[in-house]
């Protein structure tokens, strides 16, 4: 029962100190690194990951993948912006509900496919980044959401909080919102242990009657819905709605974040702080690049690099520790 | 300064007018649409659809052609990379038009499928973005304005935003776009007037014409220079990211974090984008040509080169009703109208 409040785990401490490292390392060079303004920043930048990066950890416990959240964003998102910008009425809470319950069907069909249809989930994901980036076009007559055809109310949500406008805007405080739900979800809840024990042992997860089905059908609707309410934090923070460019390459991105904060590509282990963690990592290494004025090629290098010297470290920690 | 802007641009067109020399046939207005036999048909493949922007353009075409009783469609790439039009264009030789309008994404790449078109008699005019170097694989080319004098001219409006003293920074699309390349050239070229000496350009950044880098990279400016007093943003996703991060951040003139005077946010931007920021005073003045205007202008150029009422050659003009006479410059280029400035006096009147 400890186990349940550890909020970071051994597996975790890597990232912790390789954030430590980079934030040292960056501040060494660029001393301006240690202000308001670029916490401020790296806070902003990561609340849409956060929200993405929760459901696309649930996936990824049962040893499934979800490569279409940036597609699920863009279609979810463009669909709220085309109903604030066409039927105002709807209001900004209204548009929020849509994109969620948007987002949440896209993901009941990748649920469908994969755990009824038993398509993989690499394959019938990305069967759906495409297909449903194309629907983003199509809905959209390719044509873009701009800020003024959105409510002020929407953008204010990444400059206002609950404390008035202080370092923690609205969006941030759905982000925390997300992880806490997902916390508590993963750890209290009986699918929540379900999940973990399907990605440890799927046949032993069966053989104990667990419903494999049914739970693997959830996390992808999770992850829908994550990829839903990040559509509309997008459109929140940017205020332009690109069908091109809303949630493009956001899966890559989200994937790393997931990973690099210690769920374990084999399924079965990892933690919402964990995540979190990957999260601010991967932030605060866009920032650091940005502010240390390195050439953008390195930024995607830069992840890539990071996902292996996590895989690598994870594979290292189940050889040393898992058979313990 | 508006005033001065124009009338310089009226000068410089001025100029080309009076070395006009007549065409073989006279290019009037409705010449032109009675030469047609049978509705030409024009396409306009813009960089990428859904780009506000383009749509100004097509606008402005889709009004000229139906002046000129040619037939016209729009069709173009999701994304704006380099060989993404290639099969637009192809398709639409296949189709059999008459003219291909396209704004190029790439200088180079499509010279190919250019000189495939034209041996078939189709027309190529360049839209807003020439082929540099490459003139002479399209027969002409629209220029909303004269980007040879933008880069001046977008100083100029700076220093009169900053009183000509301080420490700015350049956030622009990508690293190879040719536009706005240019532009920052002539930027540096004109800030050596000793009118501009008290201006300092301090970084040059890329947004690559993204909301999420380029809010990035302002952000950043924010941080590596506190006493930053401008941001200059020739591009309309980066201006409105800028925007967004000083409004963020309270940074911009009278904002609540405001250092001294403040940053200063401008470039160009289209007005129904900005309105908001320029009634919020978070900017204060932006510049942009009229996309519509320059669609107009292209539908002239477009059906009078197909049904040989124009002859794309240096020294030429034709008439555009409302606009009077347009020539063609250095490289068959025609310039449609001089830069318009948008503040919260006159934004209201325009629409695009």
């Amino acid at each position: 029962m400890n186990n349940r409040w550890r909020l970071v785990e051994v597996r975790e401490l890597p990232t912790l100190a390789l954030w430590v490292l980079i934030c040292a390392v960056t501040a060494l060079v660029q001393p301006k690194f240690l202000t308001a303004g670029v916490f401020r920043s790296i806070l902003l930048w990561i609340p849409l990951l956060v929200v993405v990066a929760m459901g696309e950890m649930m996936v990824m416990l049962t040893r499934g993948v979800d490569v279409s959240v940036g597609s699920m964003m863009g279609l979810a998102g463009m669909a709220v912006g085309i109903a604030l910008r066409d039927h105002p009425g709807i209001g900004v809470y209204g548009a929020m509900v849509l994109g969620i319950a948007l987002g949440a069907t896209l993901g009941a069909v990748n649920g469908l496919l994969i755990a009824y249809g038993n398509v993989p989930a690499i394959v019938a994901t990305l069967g759906t980044l495409g297909a449903y980036r194309g629907l983003v076009h199509i809905v959209s007559r390719g044509v873009q959401v701009d800020e003024y055809n959105l409510p002020r109310e929407l953008g204010r949500w990444s400059i206002d909080g609950p404390f008035g406008q202080t370092l923690v805007p609205w969006v941030v405080v759905f982000a925390i919102l997300a992880a806490a739900g997902t916390l508590l979800f993963l750890r209290f809840t009986r699918v929540g242990r379900d999940i973990y024990a399907i990605g440890g042992n799927p046949e032993a997860a069966w053989l104990r009657g667990i419903p494999v089905r049914r739970v693997t059908f959830l996390v992808y609707v999770l992850s829908g819905l994550g990829s839903g309410l990040a559509g509309v934090l997008y459109a929140s923070r940017f205020g332009t709605i690109n069908p091109a460019a809303i949630g493009s390459g956001f899966e890559l991105i989200a994937i790393s974040a997931v990973v690099v904060g210690g769920v374990s590509v084999f399924g079965g282990s990892g933690t919402v702080a964990g995540v979190v963690l990957g999260c601010l990592l991967l932030g605060t290494i866009s920032t650091a690049l940005t502010v240390l004025n390195i050439a953008d090629a390195w930024q995607g290098t830069t992840y890539g690099l990071v996902i292996l010297v996590a895989v690598i470290f994870d594979h290292w920690m189940g050889t040393r520790f898992r058979k313990a | 300064m508006f005033r001065k802007l124009t009338l310089l641009l009226f000068l410089v067109t001025g100029t080309t007018s009076c070395q006009k020399r007549e065409a073989a046939s006279n290019p009037g207005t409705t010449s032109v649409a009675a030469a047609a036999s049978g509705p030409v048909r024009v396409v306009y493949i813009p960089k990428n659809t859904g780009n506000p922007y383009f749509n100004g353009v097509v606008a402005g075409l889709e009004k000229g052609c139906k002046e000129l009783g040619a037939e016209f469609f729009t069709t173009g790439p999701a994304n704006p990379d380099a060989t993404s039009q290639i099969p637009f264009i192809k398709d639409q030789v296949q189709r059999g038009v008459n003219v291909i309008c396209i704004s190029p994404n790439s200088s180079d790449a499509l010279n190919q499928v250019f000189d495939d078109a034209r041996t078939r008699g189709i027309k190529v005019v360049t839209v807003n973005t020439d082929l540099v170097g490459n003139e002479s694989h399209r027969d002409a080319a629209v220029y909303p304005c004269d980007f040879d004098t933008l880069g001046a001219s977008q100083i100029e409006l700076l220093g009169s935003l900053i009183h000509y003293e301080g420490r700015f920074a350049i956030l622009s699309s990508t690293t190879d776009a040719p536009d706005q390349n240019y532009w920052i050239q002539g930027m540096k070229e004109a800030l050596k007037n000793s009118k501009y000496t008290r201006m300092e350009l301090v970084d040059i950044v890329y947004g690559d014409d993204k909301p999420q880098k380029s809010r990035t990279e302002a952000e950043g400016l924010l941080t590596k220079y506190p006493d930053l007093r401008a941001i200059l943003a020739p591009t309309s996703v980066g201006i409105e990211q800028a925007a967004k991060a000083v409004e963020a951040a309270g940074v911009y003139p009278g904002g609540a974090n405001a250092r001294g005077r403040g940053v200063v946010v401008t470039g160009l931007g289209t007005p129904n984008q900005l309105r908001r920021y320029i009634k919020d005073n978070i900017i204060t003045a932006v510049a942009l040509w009229s996309p519509p205007d320059e669609g107009y202008v292209s539908a002239y150029v477009a059906v009078g080169l197909a049904t040989d009422k124009i002859t794309a050659q240096t020294g030429n003009s034709f008439d555009v009703p409302g606009f009077g006479r347009r020539g063609f410059g250095k490289n068959n280029l025609v310039i449609a109208g001089p830069p318009l400035i948008f503040t919260k006096d006159n934004i209201d009147q325009y629409n695009f």
